[in-house]
């Protein structure tokens, strides 16, 4: 670990200003940026402690729902209003993690979170995502837990996070404030990069940028549900992971938002998806046509080539489950 | 002021039975768990030692090579910096278990990814993590085999071979061969391996993490240049070794060179990635069963064979094979195995080496066995036990099989019904039941204890032996309550310091038996001291809660002593019975698992162990032990791999994250239960080793369970949701 300066945030324009200072970061919860730091992955020479800032706040805007972006991940599952109307949210955050390290991360942090490759964390081994320019120890390794959907061939790291996905399907939007005081909002769909020829912006935050919150649209209703694959039943990262939001009517399909972790650098959304099952009837033979959709341009790595098949499966289950097709 | 007993023969004299005291196997709580749970039990690094400097290892960023130069420069400015070491005591390896030496020292030849090449030592830990980051050194490079099947392998020296196993293959009715794999495992202990050194000038005094102090003092003396004399290890709480911290680790060597070149206390503690990248791993295993029954479901034909990996240099090779010599009949027999050199860190001990990968595999074959046969596999075993062992012909000194199929069947509920899989689901999980035998021989080594009875009649036992959380403090402590006839709570027990008489310390599931003999042999000298001052023979005497009594008269245990303190070393040495007999634990396992029909994942949902290891001394840590094996037998079954890049041959997945032991929720409610076993061939208290027996086959029950939940024949461990699916039959 680098030696760094410690500052706690005195409000937000001083923060911002503070962060885009070279190598200064933002800290929430620390339970990711720490671990990196300990490893030397992170080297900030200055941490902004964003705690102090009002901003672990959930409340009710127009319909729908604002979480600051503070609020512990604990918080928010169990937030009255996200159990009763979004209960996909809480399910993806209560598959995450462990109870412990959900009362410290925080909505941002949970966002933010880097990847879990293991050459990302291994500062011995090449990374074009750590050290841009110095290759892909993946690639050629271990690619376990790595993509098969929007991958290029400077990465193939996934985002890791239960979360987002939710969020994701949820299609909320996040809010943050510039380094010039500004605030900006957008889908959260747009908020998380593809690895392209970056693979070391994980994201669309600037220089300075905070994240303020997160807002849910007006409640949609439907059959809500997270389903998460991994190998032990708590305390793993998912190999796979679907949120979806389902709503019928006459048996067929009125709303079909989908959205997939563990594949992809982002939360894969493809509205395809979503689209072609809309106005259907569910069977097991239209979830495969659904996967085929989705899947048609996945690409294994070795070691999770087995990611093509079980999303395709996981798809199923959980369309399955929400619809009750029986199989 | 020392008994000695060298045992030659079976101890059938069972006193343990007819002491009084009522504590001996009785359920009692640790006298150090409260010191545990409140955080003031003081572990390795936790001494607050004035003045202490602190060292970061530096390790190696390539597998084979050579460290051409070290830059020390790059660091001395940087702040708190004292020192960067590189010295040619320094251990490169982990030290194998019972060793007694250092074979390996200097650090510039580099032989695995991560292996330490230098320490860096500072005022503060931050910052020499910080330095040993920045410390450059300069190296040569070369090729190097990360894959035991790229190279040729050197067999072992002796294999079995019994009548004509190929013959016996093709004769028979029914026959299996099959080929497994197992992937590398580590100890994953709770506690880092860590050490402080201090050295006055005259002596290294070193607390460190360790399990075997009589071999490790020797190990780190050789290391040192030192007269043995010169060095004293303390060890008085150990936060889980299973195998890792048998030998002295890279840390404790380097903390030593470096309090003796500073003149100041140096503390050295392993990150998380460290211990995974350096200490002992379990190795990987290919293994072949070719197994045969006739058609009254007797074994015909046994064939084991294991492919094993080892750096070169090292002696150790997983005993894969070590239980399959003896656990089934069968005349014709094939046993071998070869060891493949390649450039992992040192493969060693991990918890219960040997039957912990080779029972799973050989249970697994048994099950598919049964399957064919159209034999119950509970039945399979029980027609299939030898009265003695197959190949040497050695009786046993008490065998539990039998009872323990027995009893855990019908624990478990198992009525030989229908085995056909894919019949019973629940929603969308797959249900089956699946079970395997149990079995881990029995080590026992040379050992000292002192016991005091002191003048207010409490005693005090000391021992070099050390609680790595199997609870012998408690146990120890509980023998010489039973024999002076004194509460728990009249017997203080001091371990874990080279000071103290010497025994085998922790491993191999040794410690109790051999440990507890010794206290057992003090006691039996005390007990005979006292009776010759009474002035009646020791079999005409009654212990009992400090009083002493026969037939016409009694006296209080504290006025004999009369303001004295009478002391006794007990010497225990196994002597040459173990070449008149086999002796090992023995025990079945049962498991229900579900396995999720689109997914793969597979979760245990209830298990059942019955294990017989001689005369159980407490029925609450003997039943922990247990509980924890299972644990183990459900992460080696589903989850434990130690991954290597095939390019670098690094370790990828070196921390708890992503090395996956099974977390509360996978572990079920574990029923255990304990078979009464007298062994008298085992140790003069007729006890065996049960740390590891519990591990050693449960895999193979939950294999066996997953193909007959859900038709999915799997020959590799861990059965992750990957291989689960490319095995599950299409419905
Ligand atoms: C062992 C382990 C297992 C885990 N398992 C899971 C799991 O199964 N599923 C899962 O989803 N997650 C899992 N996590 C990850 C966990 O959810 C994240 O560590 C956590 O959500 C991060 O939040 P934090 O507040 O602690 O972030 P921090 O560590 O404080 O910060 C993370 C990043 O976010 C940035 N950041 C924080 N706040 C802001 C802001 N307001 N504006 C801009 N940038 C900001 C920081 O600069 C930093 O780069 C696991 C973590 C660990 C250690
Ligand atoms: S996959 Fe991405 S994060 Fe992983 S090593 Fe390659 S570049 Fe780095």
């Amino acid at each position: 670990m680098k030696p760094f300066d410690y500052i706690r945030a005195d409000g937000l324009d001083l923060a911002a200003q503070q962060l885009s200072h070279n190598g200064a970061m933002a800290i929430a919860g620390g339970t990711n940026l720490i671990d990196l730091m300990k490893l030397q992955v992170e080297t900030p020479a200055a941490l902004i402690d964003l705690n102090p800032l009002p901003m672990n706040q959930i409340a009710n805007e127009g319909d729908g729902l604002r979480i600051g972006a503070l609020a512990s991940n604990t918080a928010i599952a169990n937030h009255a209003k996200v159990r009763a109307d979004y209960p996909v949210l809480a399910k993806a955050i209560l598959a995450g993690a462990t109870q412990q390290l959900r009362n410290k991360a925080t909505m941002a942090g949970n966002l933010c979170q880097r990847t879990r490759c293991y050459y990302f964390t291994n500062i011995d081994q090449p990374c074009n995502k750590r050290e841009p320019g110095s290759g892909c120890g993946a690639i050629e390794g271990i690619a376990k837990l790595h993509g098969v959907l929007g991958t290029s061939n400077q990465c193939i790291a996934t985002y890791p996070g239960d979360m987002a996905v939710a969020l994701y399907a949820l299609d909320a939007q996040i809010e943050i404030s510039g380094n010039d005081g500004a605030a900006r909002t957008m889908p959260l769909r747009e908020f998380h990069r593809l690895p392209g020829e970056t693979p070391h912006i994980d994201n669309n935050l600037d220089a300075g940028d905070i994240i303020t919150g997160v807002t849910l649209p007006a409640p949609v209703g439907g059959t809500q549900a997270y389903r998460k694959v991994r190998e032990r039943s708590s305390y793993a990262f998912a190999l796979c992971s679907v949120a979806a939001v389902i709503a019928m009517a006459d048996g067929r399909f009125t709303r079909a938002d989908l959205a997939f972790g563990a594949l992809a650098h982002k939360p894969w959304y493809d509205h395809r998806v979503g689209e072609m099952l809309i106005g259907e009837k569910p069977s097991l033979a239209l979830f495969d046509k659904a996967a085929d959709l989705l899947l048609e341009d996945a690409r294994g790595f070795g070691a999770n080539d087995f990611k093509i098949p079980l999303a395709r499966r996981t798809l199923a289950a959980t369309l399955c489950e929400a619809t009750g097709v029986e199989a | 002021m020392s008994a000695h007993l060298i045992q030659d023969e079976p101890d059938t004299r069972n006193v343990l039975d007819r002491t009084t005291q009522g504590i001996i196997g009785k359920p009692l709580s640790r006298p150090d768990g409260l010191l545990k749970v409140t955080g003031t039990a003081t572990y390795a690094s936790e001494y607050d030692i004035e003045g202490c400097l602190e060292g970061v290892l530096v390790t190696a960023p390539f597998a084979k090579g050579e460290v051409t130069s070290i830059d020390d420069s790059s660091v001395t400015g940087m702040p708190g910096v004292v020192a960067v070491l590189n010295d040619k005591r320094m251990t490169p390896r982990a030290i194998q278990g019972t060793a007694g030496e250092a074979p390996h020292t200097g650090l510039c030849k580099v032989d695995y990814w991560g292996q330490p090449i230098a320490l860096v030592v500072a005022e503060t830990f931050e910052q020499a993590r910080d330095a040993a980051k920045h410390l450059e050194i300069e190296f040569n490079s070369e090729d190097a085999i990360f894959d035991p099947a790229a190279c040729t392998p050197e067999p072992d020296d002796d294999p079995t071979r019994q009548g004509d196993l190929g013959k016996a293959m093709s004769d028979a009715e029914h026959s299996v061969d099959l080929k497994f794999t197992t992937e590398s495992h580590a100890s994953a202990a709770m506690e880092p391996h860590a050490a402080i050194a201090q050295w006055d000038g005259d002596t290294l005094t070193v607390h460190a993490s360790l399990q075997m102090l009589n071999y490790n003092i020797s190990e780190l003396a050789d290391a040192m240049k030192l007269d043995e004399s010169k060095v004293r290890l303390v060890a008085r709480y150990v936060g889980g070794g299973f195998g890792s911290k048998l030998g002295v680790s890279q840390d404790i060597v380097a903390a030593s060179v470096a309090t003796m070149q500073l003149g100041r206390p140096v503390r050295v503690v392993m990150s998380r990635q460290q211990v995974f990248q350096n200490v002992m791993r379990r190795s990987e295993t290919s293994q072949r069963l070719r197994l045969a029954v006739d058609h009254h479901g007797k074994l015909t034909a046994f064939g084991h064979e294991a492919l094993v990996s080892n750096l070169p240099e090292e002696d150790f090779a997983e005993p894969v094979l070590q239980s399959s010599h003896f656990l089934y009949a069968g005349k014709n027999r094939l046993l071998q195995s070869e060891t493949a050199r390649i450039h992992r860190m040192t493969a060693g001990s991990v918890r219960a080496p040997g039957e912990a990968v080779g029972m799973p595999v050989l249970e697994a074959a048994m099950g598919e066995l049964a399957e064919k046969a159209g034999i119950d596999p509970v039945q399979l075993r029980l027609d299939n036990i030898p009265t003695k062992h197959p190949a040497t012909g050695k009786p046993f000194g008490s065998h539990k099989l039998a009872e323990c199929l027995q009893r855990g069947a019908e624990a478990f509920g198992w009525d030989g019904s229908d085995r056909t899989p894919r019949q019973r689901r629940e929603g969308e999980w797959w249900i089956g039941t699946g079970m395997a035998s149990a079995a881990r021989v029995h080590n026992v080594g040379e050992a000292k204890a002192r016991v005091t009875l002191h003048d207010d009649g409490t005693a005090k036992v000391e021992t070099d032996m050390t609680d790595i959380g199997t609870g012998t403090y408690t146990i120890l402590g509980q023998i010489a309550g039973e024999m002076l006839g004194l509460s728990q709570s009249d017997v203080l027990t001091e371990l874990g310091d080279t000071r103290f008489p010497r025994g085998p310390g922790s491993g191999g599931s040794w410690g109790a038996a051999s440990a507890g003999s010794a206290v057992f042999v003090a006691c039996e000298a005390l007990r005979e001291e006292i009776a010759q001052k009474i002035g009646q023979p020791v079999d005409a005497l009654t212990f009992k809660d400090g009083l002493v009594s026969w037939d016409d008269g009694s006296v209080i245990l504290a006025d004999i002593a009369n303001g004295e303190n009478f002391t006794k070393e007990g010497h225990f040495e196994p002597g040459d019975i173990a070449e008149d007999y086999t002796a090992s634990g023995f025990g079945a396992f049962f498991a229900e698992v579900a396995v999720n029909r689109w997914t793969g994942e597979t979760r245990v949902r209830r298990m059942t162990g019955a294990f017989g290891f001689g005369r159980v001394l407490n029925a609450k840590t003997a039943r922990s032990q247990c509980l924890g094996g299972m644990v183990w037998c459900i992460g080696s079954a589903l989850t434990e791999s130690l991954m290597f890049d095939p390019t670098d041959g690094h370790l990828v997945n070196p921390d708890l994250a992503e090395y996956h032991v099974p977390v509360n929720r996978d572990v079920p409610d574990l029923d255990v239960l304990l078979v009464e076993e007298r062994d008298a061939v085992a140790s003069p208290i007729q006890a065996k080793g049960i740390g590891e027996l519990g591990m050693c086959g449960g895999a193979g029950a939950i294999a066996n369970a997953i193909y007959n939940a859900c038709g999915a024949r799997l020959y590799v461990f861990p059965m992750t949701p990957d291989k689960v699916l490319a095995a599950m039959p299409v419905d």
